[in-house]
């Protein structure tokens, strides 16, 4: 089987629309064919991986622990674009870690997230295959 | 290796289009569709812009979205090329891939 490169784009912030929790419910139903998958995370999409989301108060499932689950499907490579982070005041600080096990390095603990800038990004889109936008 | 970018957003209404083509690289072609058609109209506050983003990436409106809005041709900035069904089409094969700008 052919192995593409699928880029999952996330440009909406997420409680106020349905958006983001479907983009990581496809995300997950993506992976069970391993394929090679990425995440971008494009202006308010940004607020997606923010630390201290408690959504208690509004009767909806507080989906953001589930981001730490992708490396256990292979998901690896969530890309941020710094740009989007500073315009909304936001500093990598004040997103949550993302860990994956390194299987090609004795299953070392390294950082998902990546950060990069507007014209990294635009790279990155375009070096995809097959882009999926929420 | 190129991408078609697809728009659908009113440029008036929200940064899509303005993030789009912040993400776009030379030779990209951005198809403004539904109530991104506005975003191809001369005149607005966004033209400059538009003009600047010309010069590196071609700009296309889904004809039949325009007239369905009441916008005249004539209304569109100079480099905004109208296209029907069968051109989006066309786009989408001279393309790699399409990315669609929610």
């Amino acid at each position: 089987m052919t192995v593409k490169n699928f880029l999952y784009v996330n440009r909406k912030a997420p409680y106020g629309t349905i958006y983001a929790l479907e983009s990581l419910e496809v995300v997950l139903i993506g992976a069970a064919f391993d394929q090679d998958v990425s995440l971008a995370f494009v202006d308010d999409g940004v607020f997606q991986l923010t630390k201290g989301q408690n959504t208690d108060g509004i009767g909806v499932k507080n989906f953001s622990p589930t981001f730490r689950a992708l490396g256990d499907y292979d998901v690896t490579k969530l890309f941020v674009e710094a740009e989007s982070l500073a315009e909304r005041g936001l500093t990598p600080d004040d997103l949550q870690e993302v860990m994956y096990e390194d299987e090609d390095d004795d299953w070392a603990e390294k950082p998902s997230i990546k950060i990069i800038s507007r014209a990294e990004m635009a790279d990155v889109m375009a070096g995809a295959d097959v882009v999926l936008s929420f | 290796m190129s991408t078609l970018h697809t728009v659908n957003k009113s440029p008036f209404a929200n940064q899509t289009l303005i993030s789009c083509l912040g993400h776009c690289k030379d030779g990209d072609a951005v198809l403004m569709i539904e109530d991104g058609v506005y975003g191809g109209l001369g005149g607005t506050g966004l033209t400059e812009i538009m003009a600047n983003a010309a010069k590196t990436v071609e700009l296309f409106v889904l004809s039949p979205d325009l007239n369905a809005r009441g916008v005249d041709a004539s209304r569109l900035m100079e480099g905004v090329q109208g296209v029907d069904y069968a051109g989006f089409v066309d786009l989408v094969a001279k393309h790699d891939r399409t990315q669609n700008w929610l």
